[in-house]
């Protein structure tokens, strides 16, 4: 193995008191060579962008601080370095590129000033040149268009026109080492994918040592060389690419790696095929903004465009794309959250779009809905006894047997029915989770709506969560409507799935189909775009066998 | 820029239904005052003679429906037919001219020391942020904010007029004196030291508090990190990135506060003397000449509409997210 | 549990204690004007111009009355215009509030023209003009004073609402079949508590200083002794007893500058998360 470029050992860094635990980054040792990814990953928590950002020393200060250990660059120990030499390094030796391209660029600069600044805070070129510079850069990371993007405001891009501005500034001075925390997480599959591609385009081209921090495992399938595993500050393994993702022997990446859902679905289940409970037809929703007296130009935008879709009695029918397909909207109309402009929601036989609204309740509690997000989905105000028994008060159960059947849902859940009367902030993502699952129980619904629900969590407890709604569907014969993003989950929890695309469903049968024959261009190229599709997971048991003959 | 045009139309087209609100308020005022609507016009007991006041009730419609009453006199105002104040013995329009004058004076020096001086200390605290000069800066501003205008007003006279003797009491200028050319400028600047501070401690108070917090939390956004991961020098992150990114929030609230300024500066002309709009209301409230204040009511709700145009118009300068708003 | 830890948090800000303690002491010299000066504040007791810190502890006024009086007297006054101004205006400005931001829309285009609009006039003005009109009393202080303070309590009502009509929580409320009403005030009200009792107490502090400038340029209640009226009356002394105007002044900078203490030590302890360092 060459020389590293960066050494990291016995890197601790401590949290403030009152904290959890007392260090957020504890004894880790790392090495990263000249052109090669080495990936970071771990879970929410486990300290990898805290252990990222002390190379630069770009911790909050006051908050962390680094107790011990060594950071060489090149042999240079940058946690000793001084305040100037520090900032030579910054930009021009050790690069960054951040989570959310949005936050991480200042809103009121054009892009082309904010990569400028870095060429011209380290070398003494004339401008022109350093536009020139940039215009190759911006061309390098193949944005269209460079002259334009070069004037614009980072809101003028789209999202992943962003990222790659971002890697652009990162790259200009060709920095020996590319710190990326989280690069591709805020992007929709098809553009991770392509920013993936980028990276590795770049490596090869520059030679760079690229940090490369991720919390999903088929990134790290998709472009790492070396793998470090994270878990609560700790380094827990770490070894080549292949060695971890095929062979992890430490038992919390194997955990981690056994969570990731498999792309291949499971036998197709039993269930009526004739029995049809919820008939979407021709459901169109739009959304018109702009226009009006000053004769702007009237924008709309089409969440949803003659949408069909059939539901049956015990199936689960996946709705994927990517953001801004319309997924959710189409489900928010289902249940009337959104008013659709045209088409028929039949439940039963019954027009639901019809209804007036207080014609609708009644109908409420044979659809019931599962949120994304655990921490903005129950009022943080309510005890959740209160927030689950509130569904059957409003359609006339009695107080106290409200309570007491919310109580018997939280065990069903698979949380202790004495947590009743505590208020939401007193639990974790995943437990919130299961109590948004017992609100939309309590109502014993026909349907469940599930809009994106595992995707605020970590994989560990995605994997819990998916397993509970296997199970509840199971014994409540339910019928799962089933929105999200990650075809892998979509793989492993749908019976058939409608693919969205702008509003429109391109794509709609049995999940086995889908995944074996793609017809639709557009599922074709989600589907190569799943990061680490070539990687098969190994089996659980052949990893434990392994572990046990291991060296 | 197109888009920035549109912004500013916009804006223009939403100050219309306001204006117009303003007046259909005015209206409703002065049905709501007690005594005959014409006798209000003409200025309670001011004096005007009878043909006045019957003019004044067949221009206003008094006779007819309430609702023609409120077209009338939407036409009234918008013609600029404010009417005669007998009080003063003079047009309305021609008084409210004349006053306007000292009132922007005062109302504008008091908006640059106080945004100036404010963003300035605001910046000052936040980079020594927890160190004395921030403590010093952050106490005073709070006993600022909490100190009423025309205390602090009739203190300082206490203090630089009485008892040290440097500056004028009251009034714009030395009348007796007849300055002309600079003398007269350099004159009735000596007279605004006074009113100016008082009006300005408040509000640099608050713009120094505002800024102080607003420079704190965009220097916790991730693109300042970005920043720093690039090699920039804290200064230049400072007043390159987080400057201006913390002076948006600071204009909103100057144009919000455009309004609260002045009527600040009624009570400071009440307090100084100074010949301005404020004074002129405070005379007219008096002398219960009602039309006469809810002109300068009037007028000075336009004189918010226009400030704040003024200040669309920089803020479309400074952020070019305007579409996105 | 959750109580003591908001006094907890209330009390690690040092400034906010400062604040309390103050406010306290007003609000035992407000309790207790009837008892140490019993009677009328406006009667005569002794020469006029007395200094302070003689046979009383403030001296007297131009006519004769007692200063000390007054201040206790004004307390009162101050206080109970602020809090009940206040809470006019709280009422205005959140019904206001919540039903623009949770219906949206034309309701809320039209509500929101309404506050700017109210908003765009200079209140101070406004005020003078409304007392003028309704002529001076402590209801028309009081009407005045909330006509002119709710739309600030009508914005961050309506943007509280707007931001949290759009959570996921008030969406399951909705497919639970829970009604409008309900949804606002059991739901969504009781989630903006915190940020309407910070603002709130800002306002009473605001309160304050309108009243005492109403009263200072003569248009408070003429029966009823205030702070701003007790400064208005020294004015023409100012050459001679500058006194006069000095305490009643320091009364109301303490009282305000407490009121505005306590207020940020609330907003420290409600809103942990909109703490500035």
């Amino acid at each position: 193995m060459p020389a590293p470029l960066l050494e990291i050992s016995g890197l601790t860094v401590d949290l403030p008191p009152g904290a959890d635990r007392p260090h957020a980054v504890e004894e880790v040792g790392l090495a990263l060579a000249e052109n090669e990814i080495l990936c970071v990953v771990g879970e929410s928590g486990s300290g990898k962008s805290v252990m990222a950002r002390s190379i630069l020393g770009l911790l909050p200060p006051r908050r962390l601080r680094v107790s011990a250990g060594r950071i060489l660059f090149k042999g240079e120990n940058l946690l000793a370095a001084s305040a100037a030499r520090l900032r030579q390094i910054r930009g021009g030796e050790i690069a960054m590129i951040f989570q959310e391209p949005m936050a991480a660029l200042n809103p009121l600069m054009t892009i082309g000033r904010q990569i400028d600044e870095v060429v011209a805070t380290h070398l003494n070129l004339p401008r022109a040149e350093r536009r020139q510079r940039a215009l190759e850069l911006l061309r390098a990371v193949h944005l269209p268009d460079p002259e334009r993007i070069i004037e614009a405001y980072p809101h003028q891009l789209s999202g992943g026109q962003r990222q790659r501005a971002m890697i652009a500034m990162a790259l200009i001075l060709e920095p020996a080492i590319i710190i990326a925390d989280e690069p591709t997480t805020a992007l929709d599959v098809t553009t991770q994918a392509q920013i993936l591609a980028l990276i590795r385009e770049l490596r090869q081209r520059h030679r760079a040592g690229i940090l490369f921090i991720t919390h999903d495992f088929g990134v790290v399938a998709e472009i790492a060389d070396r793998v470090a595993v994270m878990q609560r500050g700790r380094l827990v393994e770490w070894g080549t690419a292949a060695q971890v993702l095929n062979a992890p022997r430490h038992p919390y990446t194997r955990a981690l790696i056994a969570a990731v859902p498999n792309l291949d679905p499971p036998p197709p289940r039993p269930y009526d095929r004739d029995s049809v409970l919820l008939q979407i037809e021709g459901l169109d929703k739009a959304y018109r903004s702009g226009g009006g007296l000053l004769g702007r130009r009237q924008r709309v935008v089409h969440a949803a465009r003659d949408a069909r879709l059939a539901l049956r009695r015990g199936e689960t029918l996946g709705l994927v794309g990517e953001s801004g397909s319309g997924k959710s909207t189409l489900a928010r109309c289902i249940l009337r959250l959104v008013e659709a402009d045209r088409g028929a929601i039949r439940l039963d036989g019954v027009d639901l779009r019809r209804l007036s609204r207080r014609a609708m309740r009644p109908w409420r509690k044979r659809l019931q809905m599962i949120f994304q997000d655990p921490f903005a989905s129950l009022n943080p105000r309510a005890r959740i006894a209160e927030t689950i028994a509130a569904g059957p008060m409003l359609h006339g159960v009695p107080r106290a047997e409200a309570f007491a059947r919310a109580r018997e849902l939280l065990g069903l859940v698979g949380l202790d029915p004495r947590a009743a009367d505590r208020f939401p902030h007193e639990f974790s993502g995943g437990q919130r989770q299961r109590i948004g699952i017992a609100r939309a129980l309590a109502l014993r619904p026909d349907i469940l709506v599930a809009d994106e629900p595992v995707s605020a969590l970590d994989v560990s407890v995605q994997g819990q969560i998916l397993e509970l709604l296997a199970q509840i569907r199971e014994r409540l014969q339910l019928s799962m409507l089933f929105i999200t993003h990650d075809l892998r989950v979509a793989a492993q929890v749908c019976d058939s799935i409608a693919v969205m695309r702008r509003g429109e469903i391109v794509e709609y049968g049995p999940t086995a189909e889908i995944f074996a024959a793609p017809r639709h261009p557009y599922t074709r190229e989600l589907l190569a775009a799943i990061p680490g599709k070539a990687w098969t997971k190994p089996k659980t048991d052949a990893v434990a066998e392994e572990a046990g003959s291991g060296r | 820029m197109t888009a920035r045009l549109r912004f500013i139309l916009g804006r223009l087209v939403q100050a219309v239904p306001i204006v117009l609100g303003i007046i259909i308020l005015n209206f409703l005022l002065l049905h709501l005052a007690p005594g005959d609507v014409a006798t209000v016009l003409a200025g309670e007991a001011g004096g005007a003679p009878p043909e006045y006041v019957a003019q004044l009730r067949h221009d206003f419609g008094l006779d007819q429906p309430l609702w023609i009453q409120l077209l009338l006199y939407i036409k009234n105002i918008l013609s600029l037919d404010l009417g005669y104040s007998f009080r003063q013995s003079m047009p309305v329009l021609q008084l409210i001219l004349e006053r306007l004058g000292p009132t922007l004076l005062l109302m504008g020096t008091t908006l640059l020391i106080s945004v100036g001086f404010g963003v300035l200390l605001g910046l000052i605290a936040a980079m020594r942020v927890r160190r004395w000069a921030d403590t010093m800066i952050s106490i005073l501003a709070i006993i600022a904010y909490a100190t009423p205008l025309f205390w602090i007003g009739l203190m300082l006279i206490v203090l630089f007029s009485i008892k040290l003797d440097w500056l004028p009491t009251t009034g714009m200028e030395t009348v007796a004196a007849f300055y002309e050319g600079w003398d007269r400028v350099l004159d009735i600047a000596w007279h605004l030291v006074l009113p100016a501070l008082t009006l300005s401690l408040f509000y640099m108070a608050l713009y120094t508090r505002l800024m102080r917090a607003a420079m704190l939390e965009q220097a916790g956004m991730e693109y300042v990190t970005t920043a720093r991961a690039k090699g920039l020098t804290e200064r230049r992150i400072t007043f390159r990135h987080i400057l201006r990114n913390a002076f948006l929030p600071v204009l909103t609230i100057v144009g919000v506060q455009i309004g609260s300024l002045l009527g600040g500066s009624v009570i400071v002309e009440a307090v100084f003397a100074w010949p301005g709009l404020g004074q002129l209301a405070f005379q007219s409230l008096f002398a219960r000449d009602f039309n006469l204040l809810l002109v300068i009511f009037f007028l000075s709700a336009g004189l918010v509409v226009i400030v704040n145009l003024v200040v669309d118009v920089i803020y479309t300068l400074l952020d070019p997210r305007i579409e996105a708003r | 549990m959750i109580r003591a830890s908001l006094w907890q948090r209330f009390a690690a800000s040092r400034s906010g204690l400062i604040g309390l303690a103050i406010l306290v002491l007003v609000l035992i010299l407000a309790a207790s004007a009837p008892v140490f000066f019993p009677g009328d504040p406006f009667a005569i007791v002794d020469k006029p111009f007395l200094p302070p810190f003689g046979t009383h502890l403030l001296g007297t006024d131009s006519l004769g009355r007692d200063m000390a009086a007054g201040i206790a007297h004004g307390a009162g006054t101050s206080l109970m215009i602020g809090l009940v101004a206040t809470l006019a205006a709280l009422f205005i400005g959140t019904l206001i509030g919540a039903f623009a931001g949770f219906y949206g829309g034309l309701v809320d285009n039209l509500l929101m023209r309404l506050t700017e609009l109210f908003q765009t006039i200079p209140s101070f003005i406004f005020a003078i003009v409304l007392v003028a009109i309704l002529s001076p009393s402590l209801s028309s202080t009081i009407i005045a004073i909330a006509v002119v303070s709710w739309p600030p309590i009508a914005r961050l009502v309506r943007g509280e609402f707007l931001s949290l009509r759009r959570r996921e929580f008030v969406e399951a409320a909705i497919v639970l079949g829970m009604g409008d009403l309900q949804m606002i005030f059991r739901q969504i009200l009781p989630n903006c508590l915190s940020a309407i009792i910070v603002t709130g107490s800002l306002l009473v502090a605001t309160a304050i200083l309108v009243e005492s400038a109403l009263a200072f340029l003569g248009l408070g209640d003429p029966n009823i002794m205030s702070w701003g009226f007790m400064i208005g009356a020294g004015r023409t002394y100012l050459r001679t007893a500058w006194w006069l105007c000095a305490i009643p002044g320091i009364a109301i900078l303490l009282t305000v500058l407490a009121i505005n203490l306590v207020g940020e030590g609330l907003n420290d302890a409600l809103n942990p998360r909109l703490r500035t360092l």
